[in-house]
């Protein structure tokens, strides 16, 4: 089985983000990591792995930043790491990023899986797995929190996907893309180990010439969304107004007239 | 180019989701500006016929029907490629879905069908010169940014569930209904649905206009029976927080927060809940906050309109008696 995992580095969840006056995006001193929803699809991939055999190979189109999620995810145990980037890529949207996925996965031998997290933290469109899916012409397995069954001689694939009201449970070919989400299994941490590993690990860069893309087809030139104006919400004034009686039956028929006046109930 | 704004209805069961009147809602003011027509597509089994005059009612000026075997359960092929061929032919304008699970992911491959952008998650919407102008929250709502797609056509855009008003339906609103033939026969699709596991305990997160929250406060699984009862109580959905979930007290399909679900509910009570900012990035956008904390210094007390410094497990009971008194 080859396996492909798309990831991308993100600020931590904890950063303090700031937009100066240029509309410069800033997470001050926090670091950048993988994005934590990709650890669900790298941890897939690993057990699919152990149990199907094969490899695992993560990419991520991005600056060198980007090598912070690809030394993660090498450090939990994939065996391949490769970085997609040209200065031409800057501005991408989920239309632009999807065709460099795409045309990088296409040159590689063998795909049967291509494994994405739910989203990005950053971003979160949760689009760029699908759209990927759509340009291969292989099945979106989205939001899938379990695989049920994967057989990997008869190519094919059962899933269920969590949706508003519960789990569907669909099957579909390989090649396929699942986008996995939190309650799939459970991340392991990096190993010392494994953190040695990512550190003596080639990361080759794939320029765009490489996987036969057009330069017109990415960045700004290739979106078709533009993000113009990117400002902090406006700060909510004052502090709950704390309700306090004698009683707590008491507090409790407050806070039942408090919520009738607002005609949540 | 048209000036028409299509909107795909999305349904489960023959009941139509929330976030697609929404949607509805939310072109009929556009259309309305730019002088199109509202193009509602309703794509579904046998017996979706239906939503057609639901979706009239609501506000679509027209309704594209498909009624075929092939789209009774949800799946992006089939709903994506007959999408893209009305849309293409109509020259429409905008194209608006609902961000739900399967809105999202619909509007993934029709963006990439039609060469198009997608503006996801949209929290306002509005029009500049003709075009539209997204606000849609990034880095888990720390920020906001200001989107719009100038030179591609249709503009794809996906609007978060209940972040725009819904209609009141007018039964009495007139509307075209036209047959729609499926693009993909069944031996088309390669993906099959083989089943569906409804998630117990009735109303689902995303819909829901009231949440009631449990985190670490409760304590342990039986912690959330009076978080239970009040949700019962009220006809609101079970909400918790990563702490809970993490710690398998209640399962994943009822976190809330950024490694969650995103929720906007008129009312969100978070019981024991301190509110870590990730916890918020998933709830801050309710109306009306309630905490129920013993701690006073609980950030969740910055966010929240009303608070009761407590253990829980006395002002939730007391709470729900309440409300059963004042409700019957």
């Amino acid at each position: 089985m080859h396996i492909v995992v798309c990831t991308k580095h993100t600020p931590d969840s904890e950063a303090k983000m700031s937009v100066d006056d240029a509309g410069n995006v800033s997470w001050g001193e926090s670091p950048l990591i993988i994005n934590p929803w990709d650890e669900y699809a790298v941890e897939e991939a690993l057990l699919l792995r152990d149990e199907h055999g094969g490899k695992v190979t993560v990419i991520s189109m991005g600056p060198e930043q980007a090598l912070e999620a690809l030394k993660h995810a090498v450090a939990m145990g994939c065996d391949e790491a490769v970085r997609i980037w040209d200065d031409a890529c800057a501005g991408s949207d989920t239309l632009a990023t999807s065709y460099v996925l795409a045309q990088a996965i296409e040159k590689m031998e063998d795909v049967d899986l291509v494994l994405f997290g739910k989203s990005a933290i950053d971003a979160e469109t949760w689009q760029t797995a699908g759209a990927v899916a759509h340009r291969l012409g292989y099945p979106a397995l989205m939001y899938t929190i379990n695989i049920a069954e994967l057989d990997a001689d008869g190519k094919s694939i059962v899933v269920e996907q969590l949706l508003e009201e519960g789990r569907q449970v669909v099957s579909a070919p390989l090649p396929a893309v699942v986008g996995t989400t939190k309650g799939i299994n459970e991340p392991r941490y990096t190993s010392f180990i494994g953190i040695r590993k990512a550190a003596k690990m080639e990361y080759p860069l794939q320029t765009l010439d490489d996987i036969g893309a057009e330069s017109g087809k990415v960045g700004a030139a290739g979106s078709g969304v533009r993000w113009p104006e990117v400002f902090a919400p406006p700060v909510r004034e004052g502090e709950a107004e704390i309700i306090e009686a004698e009683t707590v039956e008491e507090t409790a028929a407050v806070l039942v007239e408090k919520l009738l006046a607002e005609k949540v109930i | 180019m048209s000036n028409d704004i299509f909107v795909w209805v999305e349904q489960f069961k023959g009941q139509a989701a929330g976030a697609s009147w929404e949607a509805i809602g939310t072109a009929r003011g556009m259309a309305d500006e730019l002088g199109g027509a509202v193009v509602a597509c309703v794509f579904g089994g046998p017996g979706v016929e239906a939503l057609a005059q639901e979706a009239i009612a609501y506000g679509a000026d027209k309704v594209l029907l498909t009624e075929d075997g092939t789209l009774a359960d949800f799946r992006v092929e089939p709903q994506a490629a007959l999408l893209a061929k009305l849309v293409g032919e109509a020259e429409a304008a905008a194209v608006i879905i609902g961000a739900t699970f399967r809105g999202r992911a619909l509007a993934s491959a029709l963006a990439v069908e039609l060469d198009t952008g997608c503006i996801a998650d949209c929290i306002a919407l509005e029009l500049e010169d003709g075009k539209l102008v997204a606000t849609r929250p990034i880095y888990a709502g720390k920020l906001l940014a200001k989107c719009a797609i100038p030179e591609r056509r249709p503009q794809i855009v996906t609007t978060r569930v209940r972040a725009f008003p819904k209609p009141e339906p007018d039964s009495d609103r007139s509307g075209e209904v036209v047959k729609v033939e499926p693009v993909l026969a069944e031996e088309d699709i390669a993906t099959k649905v083989t089943g569906f596991n409804e998630t117990e305990g009735g109303v689902s997160l995303a819909d829901a206009s009231i949440i009631v929250s449990g985190g670490r406060g409760v304590g342990g699984p039986e912690g959330y029976e009076p978080i239970q009862k009040l949700a019962q109580t009220l006809g609101a959905a079970m909400g918790a927080s990563r702490a809970a979930v993490d710690a398998g007290w209640i399962p994943y399909e009822h976190q809330v927060g950024q490694t969650g679900k995103t929720v906007s509910p008129d009312l969100y009570i978070a019981c024991g809940i301190s509110g870590a900012i990730q916890h918020q990035a998933g709830m801050r956008t309710s109306k009306v906050i309630v905490a129920i904390n013993k701690d006073p210094e609980a950030p969740i007390f910055k966010l929240a309109h009303y608070g009761v410094v407590g253990d829980l497990f006395k002002v939730v009971p007391a709470f729900t008696a309440a409300l059963e008194e004042k409700l019957g």
